[in-house]
Order: structure tokens, then C-alpha cells, then sequence
């Protein structure tokens, strides 16, 4: 077992694949976080009144707040007075009227990471919206879905554009107030995407936004609204990349879903951040806030994720069940590696009659990375027939990681059904053997195992996404089985 | 405004007097360990749902009552009154505390082993103190957990039972610790320590029982150090007031090959809450924490359990298994904790609720914490109510409605039942609880 040992390990140190640097001249306001930022953000944006409004609002909510202290997540004290918080390329000043006039160099860089900027050069049909820092670069086939109604944009154009839709929505589902970073977010937010399907409407291309932070000392902090009309249907995307650097950054996004009568929005997420190198310096602390509301009756609302980057991952994307019959899923692969910590799972608020949820997570520690998988499934009284199910198997590569599981479950009601599995495991040794004595190598064979144990996760991404994040999981494990 | 006389004040009075009280009888270093804790229960206070471990059990009901030291306020209690406590057809050995002081007229003792000792942990302290700081207080939490510093801080009486190494007692030894009050609510605090010599075997059955519907508080704490290869039962069986309070922590302090089973069973209590703490410090130790509560009117069964895997090649078994009706709660939180080094660890964790009404509410946590790769650990956590099919199975064969739920419940909380070994234990529990569970119409 000992060589195999070695060549798992070598496998594991593979290096990050995203982690350059592209150098262009930036924009940013001055470090910091004061009142007078937020309205030097928000007048760079051209926001409306009641967007700064909202904005001071959550900052001052903020300032009362206390950074929580519960999760199973271990790290130096934020100082954060000593970040930018709004950065964006030069060339953005002037928006670009169109594809063609982005910054080279900032095409370069999404090419680089093969995310196409131009629509013609298109896989099989996915839109993209590119945030680059704190600003939306591009946006492709914004037209094609104009023509179904379908608004996909930048979350500034939104506020531009369609203020009423906004207004309406943001805050509906993560209110400013709703936690620490929450209310940081509302308050210093600069980009993200808008994604709104009217009644009725199948999207027919997979949107995507791809999140690159590039600048130094910057915190990224965007905001998602996606929103299904009643019998509308979305599938999402969501990949981010960032350099390698030795300091830490500060990744604290808000994303919230809407789904009415019998819509149905599924987001994926493959979450590549810069991990940090081999001794925990550097990466980025992805501290996100994502939930879902299943508004309407018969709505559905799936969670994909794929987690193999970041320092510190913490986040609980989450579906409140309000619709009857509505469904939320939550499928999660969760990669530890070297001094990496996650602290990540879900959360379903069962509130209308014959509400289901399936939770499956997949927890994989290796190196000395600590993988905790937390989540709540709450049945209120009226919850009549809720259903839920939940399965968090966990996999030790290594002696010297942790795997920890939370559960919480609350119930109320005689009518509903909890069932919650879990396991920890390693790879047996018999397994490998197996394996190799088919002759397949023990890299190999830990590959398949390790694919085999998220299999089930991955049937739920989109298959371009599915290929992405086997590779990556290969990639993350690389060198660390025994 | 005038200053609130808060629970933590009050205890701090009685503290003083308590402390005083000690001075010339107690040795210097039970003074000490009395007063530690008690400045630590001050730096602590009591928790309150913010705290992560009492997120779901409000202890205002406990806070609010101005309790007496139990000791200021005696009651008489007479032999008939435990009648309905008695296990029939069985021989036991059994030492009785009222409201936690040692009651030698109620004790019978049968003739033990050589070198076994059974007895009042207070005449203990004071005939061989030096044993008695060799274990006491060296375990339990009462750096962590307010109540066990509270426990540690009034610790005088309560049962010592001591068994020599390779001394085996074949018949249960029954610590029964009864309360009752006469006026205002009282609080006890009854410790116990006991210590299994290597190779040794016993059987305890740890009882707490109310003879009337009173309030008061029971605040005991129980360590339990188990030898070498020795071979604990434990059984803690709790009949309190239906009114009372009930806090106890348990810590089993588990040496290399021992083998150590503990079933918990809740039957009384308005508001109740348990710790139990395994500390499987050897190789090859075989532990077993089962447990089963009934809930029913407003009362609310807090069970939290901690399996600490400290050395390799353990196995852990646990079930624990609530029943709850009308508008009681439960909570669970059982934590399976495998050290860094303790390898080829086999921990299994169960733990189901059966909820009969849409008023009654379970907040449960199974949690599990693995910092070594070469373990298999699961849990698996259920919730939920009648299987229908059962109840068709029944009903298709002329069994009415109500008779097939009474049985159905009856069967799932048999399954913990059924795991005690001793069975003038197991009647007598199944009696009680046949008697307490919803009946037919």
C-alpha cells in the first residue's frame, strides 16, 4: 500500500491551474468601509436613490452585527478596513457597447480559463455573463434570449433596466438583515447577475455566470437573483476562479432563487477559488449566503454544488418549501485538501403540505483539511406529509483530516416522514485491490472509487459542467490517497 | 431599580453558608475542589439557549424557582411509600437517599463480596478520604457544564460503591435516590462514584424516583470508572415527579478491553435533561448507550450523549429511541467524537421519534466528529409516525384501531426495553411504561 500511498500523495499536490494573474489597469475606490464608499460604489454605478438607499440601510444593520462564531471553521480576525471593496478594469469606465470592444486583455484572460466570450465559438448553447472583479465584462447571447422574454443581464443593468422586477424581488428571499455577511453584501454589493424567465417560458440554453477575482486586497461581493415565472424553467451555472496569493481574500456573495407555481430552477455550482498552497497560506474565504424560495405550488428548486476550492468554504445554499407540493434537492460534493476547511450543507424549511426534500452530500477530506457537512431540515406543523430524506457519506483520504457531520432535525407534525443516513469511510484497501488486480494503476483505481462515491452528485450537473467537475476532483485529490 | 434576585445569587448565598458550614468537617482539598467549581459555575452562569448544547431546552422554569437546599427542609419517608419502586422476584442490595442524604433506615444490604463496598459517599469522605480524592471530581464536566459545577460545588452526600479488582457481584446493586418536598421547591444534589476494579463485574441500577407530585430539582451527578477487562452494567431509570426537574450527567471512564453498557430510560420529569459522556481511553473496549423517554403533556426530554473515541480498536452501539404525545418535546444530541489516533474505530448510532401528536416537537442532532480514516462510523436518525401498513396488517386480522396503535407504540419502545438484562428490571419498567403510554379508548 505504501507506494500506492506515494503516488496518490503526489497526485495531490498537483497545483492550482487558475492561479495566474492578468495585469491590466484597474479602477478601484479608496480601501476601506465607510458610508462614504458605499455612496462612492453606488454614484460609480449610477444607482437610483433607492438602491443607495438600501445599500446604507444594510450597512448600518451591519455595524450592530457580530461576525458568528458557531461554525466549525477556524481563522485569523477580518480586518475589513483593510480591503478595496469595489474593483474594476480601466477599460470598463466606458461601458462597451458590445462583445467585440472588451479589454483584450480581459478576454484573454476568460479564454485562458475557456470560458468563450464569443458567441459564435459556443459549445453546445450556454450564455454567459463574465464577472470580472466587481463588474459584469460580458454577457453572450443576451439578444437570442430577448426574443423569448427572457432577461439575463448584470445585475447593474438590471437595476437600470428593469427596477421594478428588482425592487420587487431582492431582499424578498435573504432579507439584508439575515446574517452578517448577508447585510455586508447588501450593503457593498457591486455586480452579478440577473436572470428573469417569464410564464411559461423554457429557457432553451444553460446560463452561466463565471466569477473571476483578479486585484489584489479585494473582496468580491456579488449578488444573484434568479427568478421563474409560474411554469418556467432555468438551469444555472455558476464557476469562479482567482489567482494565487499569499493573502487571504474575502468572497461573500448572496444569491436568491424564486420559484412560483410549478417552475422549476436548478443551479449548479462548480466552486474552484484559489484553495491556498500546501501550508494554508493564501486562498480565498468564500462565505456565501444562497437560499431558494419555492413560492408557488408544484415548484422545484435543485442545488447542485461541486466545492473543491477556497480556503474556507462556508455556505448552506437553502430552500424554503412555502409552495404545497413543492420540492427542493440539494446535492453536494465537497473536496478538502491540504489545510483546507468547509463547513457546508443545507438547510429545507418544509412549510407547505407535501413538501419533499432529498439531501445527499459527499464530503472527501484528505491532507490535514477539516470537512464538515451541517444542515437543518425543520418540518413546521402545517407541513402536512412533509417528506425528507438525507444521506451525508463522508471519505477519509489520510490520517490526519477530519470529517464531522451536524444534522439538525426539528419536527412538528405527525403526518411527516425524516429519514437521515450517515457514514464515514475510507477507501478500502480490498477496493483497490480489486481495481489493480483488473490491472488497472492505484491512481486509477482511486479515481474510480472516488467518481463511483460522487456518482450520484454528478448525474445531477449539466453535462459539460459533470465532465469540469471530474476533472477538478481529480485534480484536488491528486497525490492524497492511502 | 431595584436589584433581581437572580437563581446564580441565590445559589451564591447557599454556597457561602454551605461552604462555611464544611469548614471544620471536610478536608482542605474537597473544600477546594468546592469552591473551584463553584467560581467556575459563577464565570459560567447558567446557559441559556444561545448555547449551542441548550439550544432547545429553556431552563427558565429551573431559574425562576427559588429553590431550598433540600437538606434545610427533611421529610419523612417510610418504606411503604417505595413500594410501588420495587422490583418484584428479584434479590437486590439497595442504598436509599432522601432528597440526596443517605437514609439508613430504608437501606438493606445483602451480604457482598469481600473487599465490596456500598455506601454513603459522605461517611466515606470522611472515614477514607484519600480514595475518595484519588476519583472524585476528577472526571465529570464541571469545567464545561454549569449544572455538573453546581453538583461539584454543594458534592456531600450521594453513594460510593467500590469493587475490588477481579471481584465479581452477581446481584444488582440498586442506588435509589428518592425525592419529595413538603413546602417550597427543593434541590438536591446527590453525587455518586463508582469505581470497578480491574477484572471485576457488577450490575447498578441507578434509580430517581418522586413519591408525590412535587416540584423540585434534582441536580446529580454520577462517574463511573470502569478497570481493566471489568464488565459494567448500568441501568439509570428515572421516575421523578412528573412536575420536577431533572439534570444529571454521567461520565464513564473506560480502561482497555472493558466493556461497559448503559440503558437510560426517562419516564418522569416536567423538564429533564441528561449527559451522558463515554471515554473509551483504552484498546478493545465495547461500549453501549442505549436510552428511552416518554414525553407526554407539556414535559420536554433533553438526552445529549458523547461517545469519545480516544484509542484505537474500539466499537460503540447506540440506540436511543423517544416516544412523544400531546404537546411534550424531545431533543437529542448524540456526538460520536474519533480522535486522531483512534483507529479501526466501529461506532454505530441509532436514534428514532415516534411522534403521535402534531403538537408535540423533536429537535434531534446526531452528530459525528472524525479526525482518524480508518473507522467505519454511521448514524442514522428517523422521525416519524405509525407505519400504515402495520396498521392495516392489524386491522385486516380484527384488531381495532386504537388496540393496533397501543400495540405498534408498545413494540417500538420494547425494542430498548428488551436489551435489559435483568429482567424483574425489564417487568417492572415495561409495567410502568405500558401504564404511562396512550391507551386505547
Amino acid at each position: 500500500m505504501s507506494s500506492a500511498t506515494n503516488t496518490i500523495e503526489e497526485l495531490a499536490l498537483q497545483d492550482y491551474k487558475a492561479g495566474f494573474v492578468t495585469d491590466i489597469e484597474i479602477d478601484t475606490v479608496p480601501k476601506g468601509l465607510n458610508e462614504d464608499i458605499i455612496r462612492i460604489i453606488s454614484a460609480k454605478k449610477r444607482e437610483p436613490e433607492w438602491m443607495l438607499e438600501w445599500r446604507l440601510k444594510a450597512f448600518r444593520k451591519w455595524l450592530t452585527m457580530k461576525e458568528p462564531q458557531w461554525q466549525n471553521v477556524h481563522y485569523p480576525p477580518i480586518d475589513y478596513q483593510d480591503a478595496y471593496y469595489y474593483a474594476a478594469p480601466k477599460s470598463m469606465a466606458d461601458a462597451p457597447k458590445s462583445l467585440d470592444e472588451i479589454d483584450p486583455e480581459v478576454r484573454r484572460t476568460f479564454e485562458k480559463l475557456g470560458i468563450p466570450l464569443e458567441e459564435q465559438k459556443m459549445l453546445a448553447g450556454v450564455a454567459v455573463d463574465a464577472v470580472f472583479d466587481s463588474v459584469s465584462v460580458a454577457t453572450t447571447f443576451k439578444e437570442k434570449l430577448r426574443e423569448l422574454g427572457i432577461i439575463f443581464c448584470s445585475f447593474s443593468e438590471a437595476i437600470q433596466e428593469h427596477p421594478e422586477l428588482v425592487r420587487k424581488y431582492m431582499g424578498s428571499v435573504v432579507p439584508y438583515s439575515d446574517n452578517y455577511f448577508a447585510a455586508l453584501n447588501s450593503a457593498v454589493f457591486t455586480d452579478g447577475s440577473f436572470c428573469y424567465v417569464p410564464k411559461g417560458v423554457r429557457c432553451p440554453m444553460e446560463l452561466s455566470t463565471y466569477f473571476r477575482i483578479n486585484a489584489l486586497n479585494t473582496g468580491q461581493f456579488e449578488r444573484t437573483l434568479i427568478i421563474a415565472e409560474e411554469s418556467a424553467y432555468v438551469s444555472y451555472l455558476e464557476g469562479c476562479t482567482a489567482p494565487m496569493r499569499d493573502e487571504h481574500q474575502l468572497h461573500a456573495a448572496v444569491v436568491e432563487l424564486i420559484a412560483l407555481d410549478n417552475a422549476t430552477i436548478k443551479y449548479s455550482t462548480v466552486q474552484n477559488w484559489y484553495p491556498g498552497d500546501k501550508e494554508g497560506r493564501g486562498g480565498i474565504y468564500n462565505f456565501v449566503t444562497k437560499r431558494g424560495k419555492c413560492a408557488g405550488v408544484n415548484s422545484k428548486i435543485t442545488w447542485t454544488q461541486v466545492e473543491t476550492g477556497s480556503a474556507i468554504t462556508w455556505k448552506y445554499p437553502s430552500c424554503i418549501l412555502q409552495g404545497d407540493n413543492s420540492v427542493g434537492e440539494f446535492y453536494s460534493v465537497a473536496v478538502t485538501n491540504n489545510r483546507q476547511q468547509a463547513d457546508t450543507g443545507t438547510k429545507m424549511v418544509h412549510i407547505g403540505k407535501n413538501t419533499r426534500s432529498t439531501i445527499v452530500s459527499k464530503g472527501i477530506s484528505a491532507g490535514r483539511s477539516q470537512n464538515t457537512y451541517r444542515g437543518q431540515v425543520r418540518v413546521n406543523r402545517g407541513a402536512a406529509y412533509a417528506r425528507n430524506y438525507s444521506q451525508c457519506d463522508s471519505l477519509l483520504i489520510g490520517d490526519r483530516c477530519g470529517a464531522h457531520t451536524f444534522p439538525y432535525i426539528d419536527v412538528r407534525n405527525t403526518t411527516s416522514t425524516v429519514e437521515h443516513e450517515a457514514s464515514t469511510s475510507k477507501i478500502g484497501e480490498d477496493q483497490i485491490f480489486y481495481c489493480r488486480q483488473r490491472g488497472l494503476s492505484t491512481e486509477d483505481a482511486v479515481n474510480m472509487i472516488v467518481n463511483g462515491f460522487c456518482k450520484e452528485v454528478f448525474r445531477e450537473l449539466p453535462m459539460e459542467f459533470a465532465v469540469e467537475a471530474q476533472k477538478l476532483l481529480g485534480i484536488s485529490l491528486e497525490g492524497s490517497v492511502g | 431599580m431595584s436589584p433581581v434576585m437572580t437563581t446564580e445569587s441565590l445559589f451564591s448565598a447557599q454556597f457561602e453558608a454551605f461552604i462555611r458550614e464544611k469548614e471544620d468537617r471536610s478536608p482542605a482539598w474537597l473544600q477546594r475542589v468546592r469552591q473551584m467549581a463553584f467560581n467556575r459555575f459563577q464565570q459560567m452562569g447558567f446557559p441559556t439557549m444561545e448555547d449551542e448544547e441548550w439550544r432547545f431546552t429553556p431552563i427558565h422554569p429551573i431559574t425562576d424557582t427559588d429553590f431550598v437546599p433540600a437538606s434545610a427542609a427533611p421529610v419523612a419517608i417510610t418504606v411503604g411509600q417505595l413500594e410501588p419502586f420495587q422490583f418484584a422476584g428479584m434479590e437486590y442490595s439497595q442504598i436509599v437517599f432522601v432528597n440526596g442524604r443517605y437514609s439508613p433506615e430504608l437501606t438493606c444490604l445483602h451480604p457482598l463480596p469481600k473487599g465490596v463496598q456500598v455506601g454513603s459517599l459522605a461517611a466515606h469522605l470522611s472515614d477514607d478520604p484519600d480514595t475518595a480524592d484519588t476519583y472524585l471530581a476528577r472526571f465529570a464536566a464541571q469545567d464545561t457544564h454549569a449544572f455538573a459545577a453546581l453538583n461539584t460545588a454543594f458534592m456531600d452526600d450521594g453513594a460510593f460503591v467500590y469493587i475490588p479488582r477481579s471481584v465479581v457481584v452477581e446481584e444488582p446493586i440498586r442506588l435509589l435516590f428518592v425525592s419529595a418536598t413538603e413546602n417550597a421547591p427543593t434541590v438536591s444534589h446527590p453525587r455518586v462514584l463508582v469505581v470497578a476494579g480491574a477484572n471485576s463485574r457488577c450490575s447498578l441500577i441507578e434509580s430517581y424516583v418522586g413519591v408525590q407530585r412535587d416540584v423540585y430539582l434534582t441536580n446529580a451527578v454520577t462517574e463511573i470508572v470502569v478497570g481493566e477487562n471489568a464488565v459494567v452494567d448500568h441501568y439509570k431509570t428515572q421516575r421523578e415527579s412528573m412536575d420536577a426537574y431533572h439534570v444529571s450527567y454521567t461520565h464513564a471512564q473506560l480502561s482497555r478491553n472493558a466493556n461497559f453498557r448503559s440503558h437510560s430510560i426517562t419516564l418522569g420529569g416536567g423538564l429533564v435533561r441528561n449527559d451522558v459522556y463515554a471515554l473509551l481511553n483504552g484498546e478493545g473496549i465495547d461500549c453501549t448507550l442505549n436510552g428511552l423517554y416518554l414525553v407526554n403533556g407539556r414535559r420536554l426530554v433533553d438526552n445529549h450523549t458523547t461517545l469519545d473515541h480516544a484509542r484505537p480498536h474500539c466499537s460503540s452501539h447506540q440506540i436511543y429511541k423517544g416516544v412523544l404525545d400531546e404537546h411534550g418535546r424531545g431533543v437529542f444530541n448524540g456526538k460520536i467524537y474519533v480522535r486522531q489516533d483512534a483507529q479501526k474505530t466501529d461506532a454505530k448510532q441509532t436514534n428514532q421519534a415516534l411522534l403521535l401528536s402534531d403538537n408535540a416537537q423533536i429537535n434531534t442532532k446526531p452528530q459525528l466528529e472524525i479526525f482518524a480514516d480508518d473507522v467505519k462510523c454511521t448514524h442514522g436518525a428517523t422521525v416519524g409516525q405509525l407505519d400504515a401498513d402495520q396498521l392495516f396488517y392489524l386491522r385486516a386480522r380484527g384488531i381495532d384501531r386504537e388496540d393496533a396503535r397501543s400495540l405498534l407504540i408498545h413494540a417500538f419502545a420494547m425494542d430498548i426495553l428488551d436489551r435489559i438484562q435483568i429482567e424483574a428490571l425489564r417487568r417492572a419498567l415495561d409495567e410502568v411504561m405500558l401504564a404511562q403510554l396512550p391507551k386505547p379508548h
